[in-house]
């Protein structure tokens, strides 16, 4: 019975010391060489931070990040990564939900932090390990051993990592991972996939997005090479094609967007890919014209679609694609994993029989913790089950509206609230409403997503009209860029219910 | 000739991004006026307005760095008795 997931890396670096465990454009690293740079920074962190304790990281996508994430797991605290490209605002509303934090970043980033209030003494740079590096490396099994001794008081209850989603009022949400929700969904991942030390991931997720612990502790697990594929990589399609042949990636687990580009340009041929047999995506629905033209282009390969929202743990069902599907068919999000509860209720808080709609609720070691220092948060999103009372037992329901066709598959319709996946990004309509309407000229505003052109659309009542241009300047003071609406429309006035709230489903009949 | 492609060059991107200055910049991709879907709808308007097929290989960013490059690589698609 694991105790901490980053007892999969013990094992790894015991049982494959020289393998590669990174490759991309520089150096390759091998696992015993990563693990020596974990460990010394890992020395630092407890001795600043005891145990147990959140530790933020503020890194680019690059082997210090996964340096970083080892060592503070090693160090026998749980990390909780900041997307350098957030805009400060909402970095700092991030930040000021931890009270006695440290920051692990690089000394490019000093400057970056200060104007974050992030004062000097908070930061531990990565850096600042490779110089203390002694002059007599210590064996592997003693570095084990005596990382063993921290690692050895956390049990799989505490948190893993804390991963930060989009909130509908504004600011956002802390998800708290255990280490029991990651140990979990790995173990059976690694049986699914069948994922052995031979296997070279490609990475695309970043490392903010829960898609990335795939990624990594797989690769942690069983010795596979991970290999980070540079985000420009993804600006021009045909790159991601050329990096995929260069490092002969055998899996991939990607957002739709990515494969759908691909196929947009037409960029595969039979002989393409030679290396990947494994093509798992998550995040958003695929449309099943995009995923034929993969599926004829590479045949005999596996495609497999998961399914599952941050709060418990990346993906909680998975469907292995068994035949071409026609443009009119929806791609089932299939079946439960192993250990993964999943009930679909309805608004009555009863289970659904086959083919009836409601919203799909998962039970299981996957869920989260909670919401970060947000109790009523975490109060009405896990409940108590309602199909028993006769002991605790605790489901979290998705707001993900689905049913089960004859084959027992689960089918998802759509959502019960106003959050969208764009671009397999998890937002909150309010989120960006709230950003708007937190600007000097807006007096109200309804954002609305348009799916079939991918589009975020910003409908306002405002004193005077804003620039698009104006608008992206002021929004991404608050906003990540993927969060900016496209399109923005001034009304005179927004379609109200008879209690004043802006009527969406009006809104959207207009248009 | 070449001043009308340019100028429909200009309408199609800021039917993409309104407001957008890119007469003027010298580099979409690092000025941020296009992302990675950006550049696939831009493709797809340019094979429907110019009547064009683009062979996915060559939207490179060396292709879409300017307008400059941009018109450069529309012209080399665009068949020689309509130029």
């Amino acid at each position: 019975m694991r105790n901490s997931a980053v007892t999969f890396l013990f094992e790894t670096v015991r049982k494959h010391p020289r393998k590669v465990f990174l490759s991309g454009n520089k150096d390759d690293l091998r696992f015993d060489q990563f693990f020596f740079k974990a460990f010394l920074l890992a020395e630092i962190l407890h001795k600043d931070s005891g145990i147990n304790r959140p530790i933020l990281t503020y890194l680019p996508k690059t082997a210090s990040a996964l340096v970083a994430f080892a060592a503070i797991l090693m160090s026998g605290n749980y990390y909780v990564p900041l997307d350098i490209k957030s805009p400060k605002k909402r970095l700092k509303q991030i930040i000021k939900q931890f009270d006695h934090y440290k920051i692990v970043s690089g000394k490019e980033f000093l400057n970056d932090l200060r104007e974050l209030s992030v004062s000097n003494h908070k930061v531990i740079c990565v850096e600042d390990s490779e110089l203390s590096e002694p002059y007599a490396r210590p064996s592997l099994d003693a570095m084990i051993e005596k990382t063993q001794l921290i690692t050895n008081q956390i049990i799989d209850l505490d948190p893993c990592y804390i991963m930060y989603t989009s909130g509908s009022t504004g600011i956002p949400k802390g998800v708290v991972i255990p280490h029991r929700g990651v140990i979990d969904y790995i173990e059976w991942a690694i049986s699914l996939l069948g994922v052995d030390e031979n296997e070279i991931i490609g990475n695309q997720a970043p490392f903010l997005f829960d898609n990335s612990t795939l990624d990594i502790y797989l690769s942690w697990a069983t010795g596979a090479k991970l290999c980070l594929i540079p985000e420009e990589t993804f600006l021009f399609p045909v790159d991601i094609i050329r990096f995929l042949e260069e490092h002969k990636v055998t899996f991939v687990f990607f957002v739709p967007s990515v494969l759908v580009n691909i196929s947009k340009l037409k960029l595969l041929s039979p002989g393409s890919l030679s290396s990947l047999s494994k093509i798992v995506f998550a995040g958003e629905p695929i449309p099943s014209k995009h995923l034929a033209y993969w599926q004829e282009n590479l045949p005999g390969r596996t495609f497999i679609n998961l399914y599952g929202p941050t709060e418990i743990t990346v993906d909680c069902t998975y469907f292995i694609v068994d035949r071409i599907y026609l443009p009119h068919e929806t791609l089932p999000i299939g079946l439960p994993r192993l250990n993964s509860g999943i009930l679909i209720l309805n608004e009555q808080g009863i289970p659904v029989s086959s083919g009836e709609k409601g919203e799909l609720c998962v039970r299981g070691s996957s869920l989260a913790l909670g919401y970060w220092k947000d109790n009523e948060k975490t109060r009405q999103a896990f409940i108590q089950n309602p199909v028993q009372n006769n002991f605790r037992d605790l489901i979290y329901h998705t707001g993900d509206i689905c049913y089960k066709n004859q084959k027992k598959e689960i089918i998802f319709v759509g959502r019960k609230d106003t959050q969208i996946k764009h671009r397999g990004y998890r937002i909150e309509l309010g989120e960006i409403e709230t950003a708007t309407k937190a600007l000097q000229d807006i007096d109200d505003c309804c954002a609305f997503y348009n799916e079939e052109n991918q589009e975020i659309y910003l409908f306002y009542e405002g004193k005077i009209e804003l620039s698009p241009t104006e608008f992206r300047t002021l929004l991404s003071e608050q906003l990540p860029e993927y969060m900016i609406p496209r399109k923005f429309m001034r009304v005179d006035f927004l379609p109200r219910t008879p209690n004043g709230k802006i009527d969406r489903a009006a809104l959207i009949k207009e248009l | 000739m070449k001043t009308a492609y340019s100028n429909k060059l200009l309408d199609i991107l800021r039917e993409i991004r309104p407001g957008n200055d890119f007469a003027k910049s010298q580099d979409f991709v690092s000025d941020g006026l296009l992302d990675s879907f950006d550049i696939i709808t831009l493709v797809a308007k340019l094979e429907s307005c110019f009547g064009i097929s683009i062979d996915g290989k060559d939207v490179r960013a060396e292709n879409f760095k300017n307008l400059k490059t941009l018109k450069k690589f529309v012209l080399y698609y665009v068949p020689l008795h309509k130029g």
